[in-house]
């Protein structure tokens, strides 16, 4: 596979979210609207690209039977590193984000990549594999949180568009699976007549 | 290069060497946003304060002192604003443990006399399209220039003066609530001139 693919799969053939279905907790927590889906996407990007290029470096070091442990410590300083930037640089997202954000320690994405595809791939391909699969989550929080903020409260990244009150339920954890759900269908049918 | 075998001593040296290199960089970045971190708590605090007193011209967050509340352990924190060593109004950290999803904190500014100058929301947990709605002009506007020993800070439903928010009447209760908490307070304990 070269590294075109591996960076193109995590948008659709392979994505997180809409494929996959990993990664759940953050997608439907904090996806109330666009600019906090992007706000977590950038994070666990960054933390999947780290880790990603860490773990490839490092895979040959560590004994298969102490590979997991090992993989969660990398991840975790990973993640304080991103809450601690975060509250000194950008406190409003953080404090939008902050419950969510040491959560990106037991998101099943970043583990998983590491798990299948970085402790048996080298840097470069580990690289674009993190790129594409952050990119295609981040891709698919904004595309929710855009949804649910645009029909929840007619706004779309923070500019209101009708001075009216939208459907609350869409704010509201049931818009937030009912939203994924719809989503799921229309791309797994783009998926399938592609 | 082969795999490392899992014996005993591979396992337990990996590990040390992986979480001492993690926990040396964490040590690290920690030191270094240490500054900004206490900065950007620092700037929000006073954003709150100047937002809910008058002009002033010394400096509310050194001069800050505590009241302990009635009939509680708990202390609120009070930042007096002068303004020519003249107290011209204070504001008040106060919070309400009645809210839909917890606390509520709010920054609550009285004149000397008590009426309320403004109110800001610090933090929360309530709703999103409901219970927020508190932090909007339409709901505070009733609470500005009132003085809670004339206005009663419960909600209309209660036999108050306060118009609840439509399908949030928990968090207007808190808000009043904590309201009248700064209030209570800081005309027992507070300074006045």
């Amino acid at each position: 596979m070269n590294n075109l693919q591996n960076f193109n799969k995590g948008f659709f053939k392979e994505n997180a979210v809409f494929v996959q279905l990993l990664g759940m907790c953050p997608t439907l927590g904090v996806t109330t609207t666009a600019f906090n889906g992007l706000g977590m996407g950038l994070a666990t990007t960054f933390v999947l690209l780290m880790s990603n290029i860490s773990i490839s470096l490092i895979k040959s070091f560590i004994p298969d039977k102490v590979r997991i442990p090992a993989y969660i410590v990398v991840i975790a300083s990973f993640v304080t590193i991103v809450d601690l930037v975060m509250a000194g640089y950008l406190p409003e997202l953080h404090k939008n984000l902050g419950l969510f954000i040491p959560l990106i320690v037991v998101n099943c994405i970043v583990l998983g990549r590491a798990e299948a595809f970085a402790s048996k791939n080298g840097v470069v391909s580990s690289i674009f594999d993190g790129l594409g699969m952050g990119f295609g989550f981040s891709m698919a929080l904004v595309m929710l949180g855009g949804i649910r903020e645009l029909l929840g409260s007619l706004s779309i990244f923070g500019i209101q568009l009708v001075e009216a009150d939208g459907i609350l339920l869409f704010i509201l954890p049931p818009g937030a699976f009912i939203a994924l759900g719809f989503l799921i269908a229309l791309i797994n049918h783009l998926r399938k007549t592609a | 290069m082969a795999k490392k075998e899992s014996t005993l001593f591979n396992m337990v040296s990996s590990l040390v060497i992986v979480t001492l290199v993690a926990s040396t960089a964490l040590g690290y970045v920690y030191e270094l946003t240490k500054g900004p971190i206490a900065a950007a708590k620092l700037a929000a605090k006073i954003k709150a304060i100047d937002e809910v007193v008058l002009p002033y011209d010394n400096n509310p967050v050194e001069e800050m002192y505590k009241i302990s509340v009635e009939g509680s352990v708990d202390s609120l924190e009070v930042y007096p604003a002068k303004k020519d060593g003249k107290l011209i109004a204070s504001a008040i950290r106060s919070y309400s443990p009645k809210g839909y999803g917890g606390n509520i904190w709010l920054m609550v500014g009285l004149l000397p006399d008590g009426n309320i100058q403004n109110i800001v929301v610090l933090e929360h947990k309530e709703t999103p399209g409901l219970g927020t709605k508190m932090n909007t002009l339409e709901f505070q506007d009733q609470f500005l220039g009132k003085n809670p020993s004339s206005f009663n800070l419960k909600v209309q439903k209660d036999g108050g003066d306060v118009d609840a928010l439509t399908g949030a009447t928990i968090t207007s209760r808190a808000f009043g609530g904590a309201t009248q908490r700064a209030f209570d307070t800081y005309m027992k304990g507070g300074q006045h001139e």
